[in-house]
């Protein structure tokens, strides 16, 4: 069951952003950035952390769970170290996806050549 | 030539583009990927005896990878172009933009091409997310107490 409930949660972030992209102007660009922000919005009610907790591996792979990850790291800091680990956490939980795209990005830029 | 003309002209030849069908589209290609991460996570928590946490991090892992490496082998775009927000919205199109842009510039040195337009299109992403978990965290850190 859990895996339907991927499917749809993850295809629904997607439909959405699709609806998003095809009646305004927003680029690509725009709208990663408003799921982004809309994610960590959503934290801060500990909804986000609901969702995943329904929806499985389906919530964490739109964008939205990155800025529930920056958020969410964050306040677990925060916990221990007060109002500086605000900063120290940040990248606590995303620094996984951070630092596979850089490294991977880098490693495969070297090997190959851009196509046109 | 006035701007009433020139748009009926341009209407005429531009391809409409089937909303309902991209919509689609992205809300199968990205239940796709959503339902892929879960196969991942569930396979490597029963059979390979990973924890849940390490479980979604080798899935993240992994999904950056794929989409990196089809993105540096030249048909990641043709697969966007085709699923659009399917594989934009998930955490495979943050791969894709960051191998893009590297790849992109490439022919203009390690630094001042790599390295300065690695966070082109990433870079939205990263700041704006930083940005709102702050105030938000901010906030809640504040007036709820954590």
């Amino acid at each position: 069951m859990i895996y339907l409930y991927s499917f749809l949660f993850a295809g629904a972030v997607c439909l959405i952003g699709q609806i998003i992209l095809d009646n305004t102007k927003f680029t690509p660009g725009h709208v990663t950035g408003l799921f982004v922000v809309l994610g960590a919005f959503l934290d801060s009610f500990a909804l986000y952390d609901k969702f995943i907790e329904w929806f499985g591996a389906g919530a964490l792979v739109p964008i939205t769970s990155f800025g529930h990850s920056l958020i969410h790291g964050a306040l677990a800091a925060a916990e221990e170290n007060g109002i500086l680990g605000l900063l120290g956490g940040m990248f606590n939980l995303t620094s996984v996806g951070i630092v596979s795209a850089i490294v991977f990005g880098f490693i495969f830029t070297m090997i190959f050549k851009a196509r046109d | 030539m006035n701007k009433e003309k020139y748009k009926e002209l341009t209407s005429k030849i531009v391809p409409k583009e089937d909303k309902t069908k991209n919509a689609l589209v992205a809300f199968l290609v990205g239940g796709l990927v959503g339902l892929l991460a879960q196969v991942i996570v569930t396979v490597l928590e029963n059979n390979f005896g990973f924890y849940h946490k390490d479980a979604t991090s080798v899935m993240i892992v992994l999904l950056v990878f794929v989409a990196s490496l089809c993105t540096a082998l030249g048909f990641f775009d043709n697969l966007v172009s085709k699923a659009k927000a399917g594989l934009i919205v998930p955490i495979t199109g943050f791969a894709h933009a960051m191998t893009s842009s590297m790849l992109d510039y490439k022919k203009e040195g390690l630094i001042t091409g790599i390295g300065t337009n690695a966070f082109k299109l990433a870079g939205s992403v990263i700041l704006y997310g930083v940005v709102a978990a702050y105030v938000f965290g901010i906030i809640r850190y504040v007036f709820f107490g954590g």
